[in-house]
C-alpha cells in the first residue's frame, strides 16, 4: 500500500494546480494519472483564460458575465469565488513563467472573447493549453512532488454507511498500467479527483482519446450525485474525420460558413441577423445542423467554413496553427480550399457535485476541473472561463484537502432524503447490479479502519480484474463503446427530442446488459490497454445515462440544452439543477434550487438573446 | 475554447535572410512541396482502396509473443485517415491486443510517436496518403519496447528534468498582481522551444545519444534553451544552467546532425538551438579568461 497525505487524481490542469496548492499547505502529495501529465487534454485547449486584470473591467463584471452566459444555471457563491480569484491565480503563472503573448510594454496580452463585456482573455499564441499545462507541470517538478504516472485509478475507497453524507474517504485504488500491479493508495487527509471531460460518450467529439469521465463515474458509484449531467457543449467548428477542433478565431477573423448551395446560411435563412457567424456557439451548431438535416449539407454531413478570402498572409500570421490540423487531420489546404466543420461535443458543463471549496458531500472526496460541478457554467460555458475556472477550484480543492481553513460552504452537496424522485418511464440502472465481475459499485467494508478499507477496495478490484482476464470469450468491449457513442450521437445531442432522448436510454439499458458479458483478449499484465478501455467503457455507460435522463427531464430550452417540444426557458420551474444520484444500482433523478445570491447583488434572471 | 493570437506567430521574420532558421525553413517548404506532389501521386493508387499495415508486436509476458515480429493488418482507406486511424481500426477490428499509446490525436499529447516508415514521427500527424505502403510501423528507436509500439520513456523524462527545467527567477514583484514584464523581443526568442510536447521523436533519431546514454539530447537542451535565453532569470541561475548545458555529456557532444530538427513534429530548431548555446558557452568562457 502507498500513502500520502493528499492523493490527486489526474495529471492534468486541475490535478497539478491541486498538487501544487496541497504541497504549499505543507502536505506530502501525490498525483496519480493514467497518463504521463504533459500527455493531458488540458494540453489541447487554444483560446484562453478569463480574469479581470486591467483598469476599467472588475470581477463584478466578470461575475456577471459568467452567471448570465450560464443562462441563470450557475450558482453565485462559485461564479463570485470564481471571478474574485482568477486574477491572481494568472498573475501567479505569469510569476511561474508562462510564456503569455505580450503588449509593447511587456505587459500579459488581453482579447475580447464572446459573452465577456470586457477584453478580459490572457492567451499564450493559440497554444495557451499547451503553455499552462507545462508551466504548471514545470512547478510540480520544481517542488518534487511525486507522480505515478500511468496509474489507472479505478476505484475510490470509501466506507459503507447507508447515507452517503456520512461516508469517508480514505483513498483509491490504482493499477500500474506497464506492470499490472494493483494497489492501494491511502491519503490520510484527502483524495482529489481530476480527471477531466468526459467526451468519449460521444463518437464525434473535440476531447481526447482519455477522456472517459472515469472521476465522474467512479465517485457516482461511491454515492455522490452528478450534477446537470445533460448540460453538454458542442462546438459548431469541428473537423468532420476526427473531431479535431477549429478555432472560434477563424471566424473572428471572418471565417465564412456555406452550406453546399453556396449560401452564406448564417445570413441568408436568418439563423442570427446580426451576428453571423460569430453567434454564440449553440446558435451556429443548430444553423449547421438544420441546413445538413434539410438536405444542404455537403455529403449529407458537415458544412463549410471558408478563410481564403482572408489572404494567405493573414492567414499564416494569426492562424498558421489552423492551416496544420486542416492539413494534418484532414488532407485540406486552407488556403486553396474552404473546410469541412461539423458541431461536434466539446465540454460537459456538469459533472461531481462539488460545493466552492471542492469538497463533495464523502469527507475527504474532491473534485475539481471539467469532472467536477460547482456550478460555475451552468447550461453554457462562456469561452476562457474553462481555465480560470481549473486554477482557481483546483488550488482551492488543494488547499483544503491538504487542511487549510476554509469557511462554511454555502453549496450545499450529498443526496437530499426530501427532494421529490422524479419517473421517467423508461427502464435506467444496472442489470445485475451485484455481480462484482463488471460492476464498479459501492464496496462493502469490514470496518472503518482507514487501512482495512483501502485494502478491502484494492482486493475487491484485484478480484473484478481476475474475473475480466479470466474469462476466455464474450463481448468486445468496443462495439459496446462505440454502439453507446453512435446512439448518443445520433439521439442526445445538439437537437433533443423526448422519443430520441427514451431511445438512448433503451440503447444504454442494453449495452449495460451486453456490458455483463464484456471480456478482455489481451491476457498479458503488462500495458493492457484493452482491459484499460474496458474498466472506461463501463465509466462511459454511467455517465451517457445520467446525460440522457437529465436531458429527458429537463422539459425546457436552457442555454446548451435544447428540446424540440419545449422551446421557452422555463424560469418558474426550473432554475434548479438536476442531480442524480447511485441508489444500489438504481439511479435516482432530483433536484436542487439554483443560488441567485450573490456577495454584491442577487443574480435576477433575464433573458439570453442571441 | 478558441481563437488565434493575432499578432506574432509568423516564422517569417527573420533579421537575416541568411540566418540558418531561414535556409531550415526553405527546405521545409522544398520538403513539403515533393510531400504534396507524391501525396498527389500516392492519391490515385490509394483512394478507395485498402492499406496494408507491417506492425511491430512483442509482448515480454505472453507466450508466443516474446519474439518480436511483425503483424499485417489490412485496413480500408479512407480519405485523410492517418497513421493512428489505421492502428485504431486494426486494433478495434482485428486484434484488441494491439498496444500502442494515444490520446489527444491533434499533435499536441505527443504520446503517439513512431517510426513510420523508417522516420519518427506522430501517428496522429501523418497521412497515410504521404506514405508508401506497406506502411510499416514500429516503435522508437534506441528506446526500449514495453510492448508493442509502447516505449519505455522514463529516461526521456529523466533526461528532461535534470535541466532544471522550471522558471527560477531571482525575485517576483511583491504586487502579486503585478506582472514581471517581457518584451515582445525577448519572447519571440523562445517562442519556438515552448513548442516541445515532450514526444521523444529528436531523442530518437539522435545517433549521439543513442551513443551516450547520459547525452542531454535535444529536447532537454531546448528546454534548458527555453529558460536561458529568457531575459528574466537571474544570474545566478543562467550561470547554474550553463553549467549544466556545457557539462561533459552537454551540448558539445551534439555533432549537428540535424536529425532531431529533420523529425520534430512542432517545427522546432533544436539543431541550432544546440548551437546557440555552445556559441553562450565560448562567450562565458572567455570573459572569464
Amino acid at each position: 500500500m502507498y500513502e500520502h497525505d493528499v492523493i490527486v487524481v489526474g495529471g492534468g490542469g486541475a490535478g497539478l494546480r491541486a498538487a501544487i496548492a496541497a504541497h504549499e499547505e505543507g502536505a506530502d502529495v501525490a498525483i496519480v494519472t493514467k497518463l504521463h501529465p504533459v500527455r493531458s487534454h488540458t494540453g489541447a485547449a487554444e483560446g484562453g483564460i478569463n480574469a479581470a486584470l486591467q483598469e476599467g473591467d472588475s470581477w463584478e463584471d466578470h461575475a456577471y458575465d459568467t452567471m448570465k452566459g450560464s443562462d441563470y444555471l450557475g450558482d453565485a457563491p462559485a461564479v463570485d469565488t470564481f471571478a474574485q480569484d482568477a486574477p491572481e491565480e494568472v498573475i501567479q503563472l505569469e510569476h511561474w513563467g508562462m510564456p503569455f503573448s505580450r503588449e509593447e510594454d511587456g505587459t500579459v496580452s488581453q482579447r475580447p472573447f464572446g459573452g465577456l463585456s470586457f477584453p478580459r482573455t490572457t492567451y499564450a499564441g493559440a497554444e495557451t493549453g499547451h503553455h499552462m499545462l507545462h508551466t504548471l507541470y514545470e512547478q510540480v517538478v520544481k517542488r518534487g512532488i511525486e507522480v505515478y504516472d500511468e496509474w489507472y485509478v479505478s476505484q475510490v475507497a470509501v466506507t459503507d454507511e447507508d447515507d452517503p453524507n456520512e461516508r469517508d474517504c480514505h483513498g483509491v485504488v490504482a493499477w500500474d498500467v506497464q506492470s499490472g500491479e494493483i494497489a492501494g493508495f491511502r491519503a490520510r487527509d484527502g483524495v482529489i479527483l481530476a480527471t477531466g471531460g468526459l467526451g468519449q460518450a460521444y463518437d464525434h467529439t473535440t476531447n481526447a482519446v482519455a477522456n472517459t469521465g472515469d472521476g465522474v463515474a467512479i465517485a457516482y458509484r461511491a454515492g455522490v450525485p452528478m450534477e446537470d449531467m445533460e448540460m453538454i457543449q458542442f462546438h459548431p467548428t469541428t473537423l468532420p474525420s476526427t473531431g479535431v477542433l477549429i478555432s472560434e478565431g477563424v471566424r473572428g477573423e471572418g471565417g465564412i460558413l456555406y452550406n453546399s448551395e453556396g449560401e452564406r446560411f448564417m445570413f441568408e435563412y436568418g439563423y442570427a441577423t446580426n451576428d453571423g457567424e460569430l453567434a454564440s456557439r449553440d446558435v451556429v451548431a443548430r444553423a449547421e445542423l438544420t441546413e445538413v438535416q434539410e438536405g444542404r449539407g455537403v455529403e449529407d454531413e458537415y458544412v463549410y467554413l471558408d478563410m481564403r478570402h482572408l489572404g494567405e498572409e493573414r492567414i499564416t500570421d494569426r492562424l498558421e496553427n489552423i492551416l496544420h490540423l486542416a492539413r494534418d487531420f484532414e488532407g485540406v489546404d486552407g488556403l486553396e480550399e474552404p473546410m469541412p466543420v461539423k458541431p461536434g461535443q466539446h465540454y460537459a458543463m456538469g459533472g461531481i457535485e462539488v460545493d466552492e471549496h471542492g469538497e463533495t458531500c464523502i469527507d475527504g472526496l474532491y473534485a475539481a476541473g471539467e469532472c467536477a460541478c460547482v456550478s460555475l457554467h451552468g447550461g453554457n460555458r462562456l469561452g476562457g472561463n474553462a481555465l480560470p475556472e481549473l486554477l482557481v477550484f483546483g488550488a482551492r480543492a488543494g488547499s483544503h484537502a491538504a487542511g487549510a481553513d476554509m469557511p462554511e460552504p454555502k453549496i450545499q452537496t450529498g443526496p437530499d432524503p426530501d427532494a421529490e424522485r422524479e419517473e421517467l418511464g423508461v427502464p435506467v440502472g444496472e442489470p445485475g447490479a451485484t455481480e462484482a465481475a463488471a460492476d464498479g459499485g459501492a464496496v462493502e467494508n469490514p470496518d472503518s479502519d482507514p487501512e482495512a478499507v483501502v485494502e478491502a477496495t484494492a482486493e475487491e478490484e484485484r478480484e473484478r480484474i481476475e474475473t475480466l482476464l479470466e474469462r476466455e470469450d464474450g463481448v468486445n468491449h468496443a462495439d459496446v463503446r462505440a454502439d453507446l457513442q453512435e446512439s448518443m450521437t445520433e439521439n442526445v445531442n445538439v437537437f433533443r427530442e423526448e422519443g430520441s432522448l427514451k431511445q438512448a436510454l433503451r440503447d444504454i439499458q442494453d449495452a449495460r446488459e451486453r456490458y455483463q458479458d464484456v471480456y478482455v483478449a489481451d491476457k498479458s499484465r503488462t500495458f493492457n490497454t484493452d482491459l484499460q478501455h474496458t474498466i472506461e467503457t463501463r465509466n462511459l455507460l454511467d455517465v451517457a445515462e445520467a446525460i440522457t435522463m437529465g436531458a429527458l427531464a429537463r422539459d425546457e430550452f436552457r442555454g446548451a440544452h435544447w428540446r424540440k417540444e419545449h422551446q421557452e426557458r422555463k424560469d418558474d420551474e426550473y432554475l434548479k439543477h438536476t442531480l442524480v444520484s447511485w441508489n444500489d444500482g438504481e439511479p435516482e433523478l432530483w433536484y436542487r434550487p439554483v443560488i441567485l445570491e450573490g456577495d454584491e447583488q442577487t443574480y435576477e434572471p433575464k433573458i439570453r438573446s442571441y | 475554447m478558441s481563437t488565434q493570437t493575432p499578432d506574432t506567430d509568423s516564422e517569417t521574420e527573420q533579421p537575416s535572410s541568411t540566418s540558418p532558421q531561414e535556409r531550415r525553413m526553405a527546405e521545409k517548404q522544398a520538403r513539403k512541396e515533393q510531400r504534396e506532389a507524391d501525396e498527389a501521386a500516392a492519391d490515385n493508387e490509394i483512394q478507395g482502396e485498402t492499406v496494408e499495415l507491417k506492425v511491430f508486436r512483442y509482448d515480454p509476458e505472453i507466450e508466443g509473443k516474446e519474439e518480436p515480429r511483425f503483424d499485417s493488418f489490412t485496413v480500408p482507406f479512407e480519405k485523410g485517415m492517418t497513421v493512428l486511424d489505421a492502428l485504431i481500426f486494426a486494433r478495434d477490428e482485428y486484434d484488441s491486443s494491439l498496444t500502442f499509446r494515444h490520446s489527444c490525436r491533434q499533435a499536441v499529447c505527443g504520446s503517439d510517436a513512431f517510426f513510420v516508415n523508417g522516420s519518427q514521427r506522430l501517428g496522429c500527424q501523418t497521412q497515410i496518403a504521404d506514405l508508401d505502403g506497406p506502411v510499416r510501423v514500429e516503435p522508437l528507436p534506441h528506446q526500449d519496447v514495453v510492448k508493442d509500439l509502447v516505449v519505455e520513456m522514463d529516461h526521456f523524462y529523466d533526461q528532461m528534468e535534470s535541466v532544471d527545467p522550471f522558471f527560477d527567477p531571482d525575485e517576483t514583484p511583491e504586487d502579486e498582481l503585478e506582472e514581471q514584464r517581457q518584451d515582445r523581443e525577448n519572447r519571440e526568442q523562445v517562442k519556438l522551444s515552448t513548442r516541445c510536447i515532450w514526444c521523444g521523436a529528436c531523442m530518437s533519431s539522435c545517433n549521439i545519444a543513442a551513443g551516450d546514454n547520459k547525452y542531454l539530447g535535444p529536447a532537454a537542451i531546448n528546454k534548458a534553451y527555453r529558460f536561458y535565453m529568457d531575459e528574466r532569470e537571474g544570474e545566478n541561475k543562467r550561470q547554474e544552467r550553463l553549467e549544466i548545458i556545457e557539462a561533459e555529456h552537454g551540448v558539445w557532444r551534439c555533432q549537428t546532425q540535424f536529425s532531431c530538427t529533420n523529425v520534430c513534429p512542432k517545427d522546432i530548431p533544436l539543431t541550432e538551438h544546440i548551437q546557440e548555446l555552445k556559441r553562450e558557452a565560448v562567450k562565458q568562457n572567455l570573459k572569464f579568461w
